[in-house]
């Protein structure tokens, strides 16, 4: 083979261990902020010790469960017991893979800020949410245990349900760019700043808030975190599993928000393009700039992530019956209104 | 590079689907039926029909066979017992499933010139080609398919519906 290949295949790997370190550190890290955030809305400190400001709290509970003693249970069936964790977390960290989080720009035929730039990311993206199910269906299932069971069997419903008004309220999008590609979506609210993002300058506001609160139900948060919901399952789908394997589950949930987060600033707020649009000078050399769009980037899935602790440290947590109704009765419809409403006003403004 | 794909993914999707025919647990069988689903989702974006493949997917893979683990689940199917098999299936089962087999390949084979085809890894049907195809050309078609389901859906709520 010719060496630019080689040079390609090379910058193509580096890319995705990159990437991919720095999503596990920032999954790591979204745990200390949820505990210094809700210790703050407590009126507490949070962790403390380790390290300044606690920051190295996320290294010590890692090495803590890595040396946790791997326990098995007896009753449970081990082939899908070991399998689903191993789901749930690959769900929640191989969606970064389509996410555009920088400009444009080749380096020997590399797209630096995206791994792969795919026609259909949109679809990829609820294909793997679709597939993420399973990963709690069967742990609960293959714990042989009740509490696990009732806990996957409300999370597989929930997710069921508010997986329809989520993806309906993403087509709001879909019809103002007439493209399925993540690239295109944030290229369309590129073009004047704050204005021209979907959830202003595309009057897509109602499908924002639709896909934030499914989104908090796709994820199990709170107010929707009934299938871990501790005071009356113990601790849902994954009460029977410890150590590494709960670890996963655990960094499954964190992934699947900052996930969440990416995809909702990518397709509501402007991706990685600045609030200020060209009201800002260009300032710096070829390097900054290059790397002012990943901090924006960064900056709005990091107040996103804030909302969902926010969110945690507020909110009491709903009822079943009030989950299903809520979601079916209410939030299907509006996503469905939304989607005539946007329709035809892109009909009024072509002719 | 496709050709290789494409023998990883079938032979993938005939194990999983021989698999699903003997395994004894129900939720064996149904995650065989994923493997064999997500298979064919990669053998269709081999054939540059990438609108099809997602929908496969979260259709299939996502949506249906959740439906279907959540049902075992929630009866708690246990194991089947194999049992030897009603001597109708082995008379006319086995020489009728080959002889449709027979059949289907004869046509396609026959009817290829008229069939069209695609080649493994050539030309990319994008989405904005298939929904013109879709809302223009057969138009007709595709609603009155999308009434049917409708139908179904509301045959389903009926017989479901609780009498007061």
């Amino acid at each position: 083979m010719e060496v630019s290949i080689w040079i390609f295949l090379l910058l193509s790997v580096l890319k995705v261990i990159v990437v991919t370190v720095v999503l596990l550190m920032a999954v790591a890290y979204t745990v200390l902020l949820e505990r210094k955030l809700v210790g703050r809305i407590q009126n507490r400190w949070g962790p403390t010790r380790v390290g300044p400001f606690g920051l190295w709290q996320p290294m010590a509970d890692g090495l803590k469960l890595f040396l946790k003693e791997d326990i098995l249970p007896t009753g449970v069936y081990r082939p899908l017991y070991i399998l689903a964790p191993v789901i749930a977390l690959s769900c929640g960290l191989i969606t970064i893979s389509v996410i555009p989080f920088g400009k444009q720009i080749y380096v020997k035929g590399v797209d630096l800020f995206q791994i792969a730039d795919v026609n259909i990311g949109l679809l990829v993206i609820l294909g793997i949410t679709s597939i993420g199910v399973y990963g709690i269906a069967l742990s609960g299932w293959s714990s042989n245990n009740k509490y696990s069971l009732l806990g996957a069997l409300r999370a597989s419903a929930q997710m069921i349900s508010y997986e329809l008004a989520l993806g309906l309220s993403l087509v709001g999008v879909v019809l103002r760019t007439g493209s399925l590609r993540l690239r295109d979506i944030v290229n369309i609210q590129a073009t004047h700043g704050l204005l021209s993002w979907n959830i202003f300058g595309g009057l897509q506001f109602v499908a924002f808030f639709v896909y934030l609160i499914s989104a908090f139900a796709e994820t199990n948060r709170t107010p929707f975190d009934l299938p871990e919901a501790e005071s009356e399952l113990t601790a849902g789908y994954h009460t029977e599993y410890s150590s590494m394997k709960f670890a996963m589950f655990f960094m499954a949930e964190y992934a699947n928000m900052i996930m969440v987060g990416c995809v909702a600033t990518v397709l509501f707020l402007g991706g990685w393009t600045s609030p200020f649009g060209d009201l800002l000078p260009e300032w710096g050399g070829v390097v900054v700039q290059a790397l002012l769009p990943v901090f924006w980037f960064v900056v709005k899935v990091f107040c996103f992530l804030f909302l969902y602790v926010w969110v945690r440290g507020t909110l009491p947590r709903f009822r079943y019956d009030q989950l299903m109704r809520f979601g079916w009765r209410f939030l299907l419809p509006l996503s469905i209104a939304n989607i005539i409403a946007t329709s035809l006003w892109l009909a009024f403004r072509a002719t | 590079m496709y050709l290789i794909l494409f023998l990883i993914f079938g032979a993938l999707c005939v194990a999983g689907a021989l698999n699903f025919l003997l395994q004894r647990h129900p939720i064996n069988s149904a995650i065989s039926l994923i493997v064999v689903m997500t298979s064919l989702a990669v053998l269709y974006l081999l054939l540059g029909a990438e609108f099809l493949a997602a929908a496969q997917v979260i259709v299939y893979s996502g949506a249906i066979m959740v439906l279907f683990t959540f049902v075992i689940m929630l009866l708690n199917a246990g194991e089947e017992e194999r049992t030897h098999g009603s001597k109708a299936a082995y008379i006319v089962g086995f020489p009728g499933a080959a002889a449709l087999l027979g059949i289907l390949t004869y046509i396609f084979l026959k009817q290829r010139d008229h069939l069209g085809s695609a080649k493994i890894g050539g030309y990319l049907v994008t989405t904005h080609d298939l929904s013109s195809v879709l809302f223009r050309d057969l138009l007709l078609p595709f609603e009155v398919t999308s009434v049917l389901i409708l139908v179904a859906i509301l045959g389903a709520v009926a017989l479901a519906r609780k009498e007061h």
